[in-house]
């Protein structure tokens, strides 16, 4: 186990910059995911971790030791790949204590390490069965699983390791990789363009755009804080919503021709690029506003009904919106307003979060 | 109309497909849902003239396309691969199909641009397939298959290997382009995987599992009905929630402990056992409720997904709010009765919490 830093490490391919300079600590047990698009970085940043990339700037460092310029092997790194890499002719048992025989570790320390392993992930029964012959999440575990019998792992990266997996089976895979974070302590650094996935796996998600790294936050805060008007579009689903506003006053915006009270305190602030965010989840819809509350007119076009929720879409003065309402729900005939407590919304002044 | 009559297909000792009967009218959209390999893609492909069945047919209005070999069926297909002709630009790759069915350059040119332009990749069209993103490159894909004009129209989980935000946003627009542009004279046949992106297209469902049919319907009519306890399973995500009970007076028994009060429209549910339902959405935690076990606790940022356990009985609750449970905290929840499914121990669907309503 380990502590990994990242000191001012940047990464280009010929012309091309790929990740630029960032200083970056995982701590040692924890459990985070890289976020972002296609192009964005996360697969270079997990390979510079790994050891594949050498940065064109910068350090690495495992609990304070430089392993700047050691090779993979040499960095007690366990990784997983979107599909498993397994040795099909061998059998379970064989595949997981085979990083132990290549160390030459003692007989009896391979048994006992292979046994509490394949306990752990629940392979004790498929021990003894050719590799072949298993389903995909099961080989992925077997993937996993030879990373986690050598005691000297310092972390596991994992490359969009749910990609071949079942839907329903996922959720075994993602108990067990909890599991073993609690129990051995391991860091885990799992990176995905999936925002369910990086929600629902990590304590920290560190979200990437265009080589940058632009928010490392929990799920909770990437949901209602979200720093740049990207990380709000790309996290959650519908995106934030969005809208061009002017200031007024010191809490006061026009959207829009309407006027909003918001929280920050925007004296002194002259910009011409302010935006209003807010997410369809904290938006009810009304017909009959109460006075003084904040609410902006919304023309219905469709409604989906996913059943346990409605997704309402419509226009508001020149931009799309959306609002997530109840399955019962029952939109009314003539005006609707969208209504937001005031401390639900985000301000972004040139995309990013003021507060 | 496009209608298959009994269609079947084995592979060695696997059941591909199993006596699959339907009718898809024109200016539908129809949603294939099953998970992976219950028969969505084999079906497509049938219907494309890729996959020959042991038996069965599949006719257009009267015309009979068994034997007919792909180039005579009036169809398009756009899969999950992103197929184009990487060599060619994106205008050619559109155009390809157009020019061997004999078509005025004029006709071909004005008919490409419109599918460009519908796909949202104008002032693309002199770039080359390798030059574009996975996204884009399945537009590509789409864009010909529209400007085929095709009477059928097949995609088979199109989106399914792009990335999750685009993928968001790409079925949206889908939606908009099938069913205003294309639907009004052809049949669209769109296989998934995903609950969700099957209720978002609407139209009318058709659930596989193992090579059948297990239900046909309007989406939102399989959603609040489904027939068993797998379409149960496989319209919902989380899968809904399925327990064995056991009907009393004015109780279903379920465990030691475990008991949930018979809802006025479960009332007619007869003594003795059946199979209860219920969503991720329809548990609350709440103090006065039963104690289960955390197995699993997932934040997604406004929700909050529970994976939990008491005895033998396993459920998965999805609450609002940041809820932080630990892998073995006990934690009181409610289970909302009014919104109980009853099925038969056959697992037919008996009750559904929506009768009354519709």
């Amino acid at each position: 186990m380990a502590r990994i830093d990242l000191k001012g490490v940047a990464h280009s391919y010929g012309a091309l910059e790929a990740l630029q300079q960032f200083d970056l600590t995982w701590d040692d047990g924890g459990r985070y995911a890289i976020l972002g698009p296609s192009g964005c970085g996360k697969t270079t940043m997990l390979n510079i971790m790994s050891g594949i990339i050498r940065p064109t700037r910068g350090s690495i460092q495992f609990d304070g030791r430089d392993v700047t310029d050691l090779a993979t092997a040499e960095r007690n790194i366990a990784q997983v790949f979107q599909f498993p890499v397994i040795y099909n002719t061998m059998r379970v048992w064989d595949n997981l204590a085979f990083p132990l025989v290549c160390r030459n570790t003692p007989k009896d320390a391979i048994k006992t390490k292979v046994e509490e392993v394949a306990d752990t992930l629940s392979l004790t029964e498929l021990l003894d069965k050719p590799a072949n012959r298993l389903t995909a999440d099961q080989k992925q575990l077997i993937s996993l699983g030879r990373g986690l019998v050598r005691d000297d792992v310092a972390a596991v990266l994992m490359d969009e390791p749910l990609t071949v997996i079942d839907p329903d089976l996922k959720f075994r895979l993602r108990r067990k990789l909890k599991e073993i974070n609690e129990k051995y302590r391991t860091t885990l650094i799992y990176v995905t363009h999936d925002q369910n996935e990086a929600m629902t796996f990590a304590q920290k998600i560190m979200v990437m755009d265009a080589g940058k790294i632009v928010q490392m936050g929990t799920p909770g805060e990437l949901f209602d804080r979200p720093n740049t008007t990207f990380v709000g579009y790309f996290i959650g689903a519908p995106a934030m919503n969005l809208f061009d506003a002017s200031v007024v006053d010191e809490h006061k915006i026009e959207v829009n021709g309407h006027k909003l009270a918001v929280t920050p305190s925007l004296s002194g602030i002259n910009t011409d690029n302010l935006k209003l965010g807010i997410r369809a989840e904290n938006m009810s819809l009304t017909n009959e506003p109460a006075a003084g509350q904040n609410a902006l007119p919304l023309e219905i076009n469709r409604v989906d009904d996913y059943g346990n929720y409605k997704l309402v879409l419509g226009k508001f003065g020149g931009f799309d919106a959306k609002v997530k309402v109840e399955r019962d729900h029952v939109v009314g005939q003539g005006p609707t307003f969208m209504t937001f407590a005031s401390d639900k919304a985000c301000l972004y002044i040139n995309e990013h979060l003021f507060s | 109309m496009l209608v298959a009559n009994n269609l079947s297909l084995k592979v060695g000792e696997e059941t591909h497909l199993l006596d699959v009967s339907f009718e898809m009218k024109r200016g539908g959209l129809y949603t294939i849902l099953g998970r992976t390999l219950a028969g969505k893609t084999t079906l497509l492909k049938t219907i494309a003239g890729l996959v020959e069945p042991d038996s069965g047919h599949i006719t257009l209005d009267d015309t009979d396309y068994s034997g007919r070999p792909v180039w005579q069926r009036n169809v398009a297909m756009v899969y999950q691969q992103f197929i184009n002709y990487p060599h060619l630009t994106v205008f050619a790759n559109v155009a390809f199909p157009l020019k061997k069915q004999r078509l005025s350059q004029t006709e071909i040119k004005s008919r490409v641009a419109k599918a460009i332009d519908q796909v949202g990749l104008k002032g693309f069209e002199n770039r080359k397939i390798q030059e574009l993103s996975g996204g884009q490159q399945q537009r590509v894909a789409l864009a010909r298959s529209l400007a085929k004009a095709s009477e059928i129209l097949l995609l088979d989980e199109p989106l399914v290997n792009l990335d999750y935000k685009l993928r968001e946003q790409l079925r949206e627009e889908l939606k908009g382009l099938i069913t205003e542009e294309f639907n009004a004279q052809g049949v669209v046949a769109y296989s998934s995987t995903d609950p969700l992106e099957a209720m978002q297209l609407g139209g009318e469902l058709i659930v596989m599992d193992e090579g059948k049919i297990l239900q046909q319907g309007p989406a939102k009519q399989v959603f609040e009905h489904p027939a068993n306890t797998r379409v149960a399973e496989i319209t919902n995500d989380p899968s809904m929630n399925l327990w064995n009970a056991h009907r009393d007076e004015g109780q279903f028994r379920i465990a030691d402990g475990l008991n949930l009060d018979v809802p006025k429209h479960l009332s007619k549910v007869a003594a003795g056992p059946c199979i209860l339902g219920f969503r991720a959405n329809d548990i609350t935690v709440a103090q006065d409720g039963v104690g289960f076990e955390v197995e699993l606790s997932e934040i997604s940022g406004s929700e909050t997904i529970l994976h939990l356990r008491r005895g033998d009985n396993r459920m998965i609750a999805r609450v609002s709010g940041v809820f932080d449970a630990k892998i073995g905290d006990m934690i009181p929840v409610n289970i909302n009765e009014g919104q109980l499914y009853a099925f038969a121990t056959d697992s037919t669907l008996l009750h559904s919490p929506y009768e009354e309503k519709s």
